[in-house]
């Protein structure tokens, strides 16, 4: 047993992956942008890497347990920065969730509400005693999620505010969710689909409008349906094989919507085709399995429940993402973790992978 | 210790590894999607790329320019620019159209209705804002390709009538294919293709038409071109030369400027059209664009109705050019002798109703020769009575009126030769006597178009030989029908006819020319009832007159008719038959010169026949 946590124990597997993933990213930004007026975006995303890097080892050097002592201020915290969003925040693409700092670069705070949640129900599941969730635990699991969730739909952020609920999900399962509970769960998620169904006048125009192209996607040519049909477009017409790198139609003529970032799966489906694809789910089922084994070997129920809310959020996100890119689900603006270009979603896993690292180096320590 | 950091509590193995399995099931569905559209379906999504990139521009075609008999071009092509409006990306769109509506000076509601007419066509489709582009539209245009790169610019192919409303009505106009022609077509215009919508723009629309090209572009998402592909290039339309005579033309045009009427010049022998006049008329070069669509209703509505070319739609009352036939038709019938006269006191009395003569004063003793002279109207009513409608119908229509001419034009009317068959077909009762004294002097019911009578004249001044009118120069299959007359019949009406214009006292003598054999025969017909009239508070008539030269075989025949006018056919439509035929002759005989190259000036009047002295006789 040693007494210090060592950079040495950092899991320099998963970090192996993590990079060959990034890789990937900055390699197919690079060729989804280089010939337009957006060039030389490959080189921020460098810099996004880089701030995440130093952000990940920031973050691992302090102790986890400390960090969950914090859990009710970061929680309540983060559920104000939320409403100080509301208020304040600045208006990007019709959505609330910045706020600016000294014109430096503007904080996504729901960003920052992802490790915030993925700590507070890691310390809230590590306080029950038992392998057995009473309803009421469930209760309170159900209300920690649904408020900075519900904040975050308001802004509105649809996609942010759903991967809060599969931290809540996968925590809950591993906590010992009975199987009745389950079931109830499951059904009332199909009791709820029809209300919500009925309910949807009360979304935003936004949203109601993915839902209808989700369902109808040829009746909208160019609004998301249209962005999903292209997106289908460039991967199917990827073949198997793939167009070659900065070849794809699809992608250097800018059929494929933010094909540099939410997108950027279709656009490497197109040009590196289905093998390049599975390559990366494989590499994708690789970091998870990473993760889950990281979990498996934490020294303690905290740090497990660490490891997985970041593999939910992270697993979500790529599960999210490639079903929209192949028109199995409606377009969300879930980025896909490490490929995707962007300063916040970046240095969000970074951080999160920083909470794992934290974890496993600590395994040994007293 | 907090209570939630005792670690008494065991790592649920199971459980964990659960998730894992999850994962990987999930990462297998992942791929079989993947499979499904990459492995699949490739094929076709392959093929919707390529639809997504690759654009087909037209190349449009030029049409192929109209000659006149000389080669001078009465109508050409010229490239033009259209503007094109992209409409791929509302965001950017709805930002720029206030500065295109003021750069380009279209109003915002002509834009608003160009974008609302084309809003169920594809996105990806642009629309046309400006469909003539000016040389400043253009310059905008280029200028501003980095911050308004919606504006595109495309070639097409304009038509140019030189001289705007000369000969509109035969050559017609062109316009966008018709829903109709498109579905007839089987596949062969597109929609909005030029096609001839009218005269000899449409009758010789298959020549003139060329084959567009295609020009395959790639795109990209908001629909700019980016390269290249391939090029076929675009096959012109052919020229067509016509027989009309441009110099001809523009004095029949400029005799005719401010009045309502029509104009047919033909080469006798051959039915070569020379000239053609409609008034009033329209300029083609209106359609040659896009025509808006209240300046269409107004030239469709219009009581004027400058769309119908009247020189073969227009059906009316021949008048007294009629006596043409009679006249005919009493010598070559040989139903009554050609001594035959009749005593003129200005009126008559015919089954128990008063028919008067044009001259209430009447014209006393008068035989044939007189009676054409002097157009009198009871020497005709006579031999009409004599000779009867079916004798009368049997001449008017075999010399060809009350049947279409087959001239080379859509639309040609047919007019009405009336019969006793006609009658009892369409009004199911018998031939009223009556009716046959006012067909005798060509009112009643019979009606012609104007190109009829000159068809008409030409044949009994040539013995019989109806040519078939036509505008295009070496028309292959022009048919010739004969319809024999008598020489004696030729001779006597001819010589008649040579004496309106050459006689003292003739009807139209004020038109007769120096060195030229003019004849003709005037005509003055009321178009509606005497009731419509006074109903509509007009006492205004149709003058005709109908002229051609030489007196035997001639070369040239000219109707002209000009209508709702105070003066008589001699007055008001003779002096553009003189001015065409003058011209004719003018123009041969400068053109006889130059082939004898400075010898002495050809003798027009030379090989004249013994007329003059004929009409000597008639003082």
């Amino acid at each position: 047993m040693k007494d210090r946590p060592r950079v040495q124990d950092f899991d320099w597997t998963l970090l192996a992956i993590v990079a060959a993933i990034c890789g990937l990213g900055v390699m197919e930004i690079y060729s989804s942008t280089h010939a337009s007026a957006m060039a030389g975006m490959q080189w921020k995303q460098l810099t996004w890497l880089g701030i995440g890097v130093v952000g990940m080892f920031l973050i691992s050097r302090i102790d986890y347990h400390t960090l969950l002592d914090q859990a009710p201020i970061l929680y309540i915290c983060g559920v104000a920065g939320l409403l100080v969003v509301m208020v304040i925040g600045s208006t990007h693409l019709g959505a609330k969730r910045w706020i600016s700092m000294g014109g430096i670069f503007n904080l996504q705070v729901s960003e920052l509400m992802k490790l915030i949640i993925i700590i507070v129900l890691a310390r809230f599941f590590s306080e029950v005693r038992t392998d057995r969730l009473t309803l009421a635990d469930l209760v309170k699991v159900g209300a920690l999620t649904i408020v900075p969730a519900a904040l975050i739909l308001k802004q509105p952020d649809l996609g942010t505010a759903m991967v809060l609920v599969p931290v809540a999900i996968v925590g809950a399962f591993i906590a010992g969710i009975e199987w009745k509970h389950l079931a109830i769960g499951v059904v009332l998620v199909a009791l709820l689909i029809p209300v919500a169904w009925n309910m949807r006048h009360h979304l935003k125009p936004y949203q109601q409008q993915r839902i209808e192209t989700f369902l109808h996607p040829e009746e909208d040519q160019r609004g998301a349906g249209y962005q999903i049909l292209q997106s289908e477009i460039a991967v199917g017409s990827g073949g198997f094989w793939g167009k070659g790198f900065g070849k794809g139609s699809q992608n250097q003529l800018g059929f494929v919507p933010v094909r540099y970032s939410d997108f950027i799966l279709a656009a490497l489906a197109e040009e590196q085709g289905f093998i390049g694809v599975c390559v990366v789910l494989l590499l994708y089922l690789g970091l998870i399995l990473r993760l889950v084994d990281n979990a498996q070997k934490a020294k303690d129920r905290a740090g497990m429940y660490v490891v997985m809310g970041v593999t939910a959020i992270l697993g979500f996100h790529v599960l999210v993402n490639a079903s929209m890119v192949i028109g199995y689900m409606p377009v969300t603006g879930i980025p896909l973790p490490l490929m995707s270009y962007g300063g916040s979603s970046t240095a969000f896993v970074f951080l999160a992978l920083g909470l794992v690292m934290n974890v496993r180096m600590r395994r040994f320590v007293n | 210790m907090p209570s939630w950091n005792v670690n008494d509590q065991k790592i649920p193995q199971a459980r964990l590894a659960l998730v894992s399995y999850l994962s990987v099931i999930f990462v297998v569905l992942l791929m079989i999607g993947f499979w499904k559209l990459q492995v699949v379906q490739s094929g076709h999504f392959a093929d919707l790329a390529d639809r997504n990139r690759t654009r087909s521009i037209p190349i449009i075609a030029p049409r192929g320019e109209m000659l006149d008999r000389e080669g001078r071009v009465l109508v050409d092509s010229y490239p033009s620019f259209s503007i094109l409006l992209l409409r791929d990306d509302p965001k950017s769109l709805g930002k720029s159209l206030p500065q295109i509506e003021e750069g380009l000076g279209i109003s915002h509601d002509d834009l608003q209705q160009a974008l609302d007419t084309a809003k169920n066509e594809p996105k990806f489709q642009p629309v046309v804002i400006k469909p003539a582009a000016t040389q400043a539209d253009i310059a905008f245009v280029e200028s501003h390709r980095a911050d308004l790169p919606l504006l595109e610019l495309m070639m097409v192919q304009r038509r140019r009538y030189q001289h705007g409303e000369m000969l509109a009505n035969a050559v017609g106009y062109v316009g966008e294919v018709s829903a109709q022609q498109l579905e007839d077509s089987d596949g062969h215009y597109r929609p909005g293709d030029i096609v001839g919508k009218a005269g000899l723009e449409r009758e010789y629309n298959d020549q003139l038409e060329g084959t567009d090209g295609m020009r395959r572009v790639v795109v990209n998402s908001v629909g700019k071109v980016v390269r290249t592909l391939d090029d076929v290039e675009s096959i012109p339309g052919k020229p067509i030369q016509l027989t009309v005579d441009y110099d001809l033309q523009a004095i029949a045009e400029t005799d005719m400027a401010d009045k309502e009427g029509a104009v047919v010049a033909m080469d006798a022998r051959t039915g070569e059209i020379l000239a053609m006049v409609s008034k009033p008329t329209f300029d083609p070069n209106d359609f040659a664009v896009r025509i808006p669509q209240d300046e269409w209703q107004k030239l469709n509505t219009d009581k004027h109705t400058p769309l119908l070319n009247r020189a073969i739609q227009a059906q009316l009352a021949p008048g007294s050019v009629f006596k043409i036939v009679m006249a005919a038709a009493m010598v070559d019938s040989k139903l009554i002798p050609e001594s035959y006269s009749v005593y003129c006191p200005g009126h008559a009395n015919f089954y128990g109703r008063e028919f008067h003569c044009w001259r209430p004063q009447g014209h006393g003793e008068v035989e044939l020769h007189r009676a054409i002279v002097d157009s009198c109207d009871i020497f005709f009513y006579n031999v009409g009575k004599m000779l009867g409608i079916d004798k009368i119908a049997y001449y008017g229509s075999g010399l060809g009126l009350g049947r279409r001419t087959g001239v080379d034009l859509p639309s040609e009317e047919p007019g009405l030769m009336p019969s006793e068959e006609w009658v009892e077909r369409v009004y199911h009762h018998k031939w009223y006597a009556g009716e046959t004294i006012s067909v005798a002097i060509g009112q009643g019911a019979v009606t012609v178009t104007p190109i009829q009578l000159a068809r008409m004249a030409a044949a009994v001044a040539s013995g019989g030989t109806l040519v078939q009118p036509h505008f295009l120069k070496g028309y292959a299959n022009a048919k010739i029908e004969h319809f024999p007359l008598s020489d004696d019949a030729v001779e006597k009406v001819t010589q008649g006819l040579f004496g309106v214009v050459n006689e003292g006292g003739g009807t139209a003598y004020h038109l007769r020319l120096a060195n030229i054999d003019l004849c003709g025969k005037s005509g003055t017909a009321q178009l509606m009832s005497y009731d419509a009239a006074n109903r509509l508070g007009t006492k205004k008539m149709d003058g005709w007159f109908v002229g051609f030269a030489p007196r035997r075989n001639p070369e040239i025949v000219v109707a002209a008719i000009v209508q709702d006018t105070m003066e008589h056919g001699g007055e008001a439509a003779g002096p553009v038959v003189r001015d065409i035929v003058k011209m004719y002759y003018d123009k041969k005989a400068a053109h006889n010169q130059q082939q004898a190259g400075g010898e002495a000036p050809a003798q027009p009047g030379a090989n004249r026949p013994l007329v003059a002295t004929v009409g000597g006789q008639h003082p």
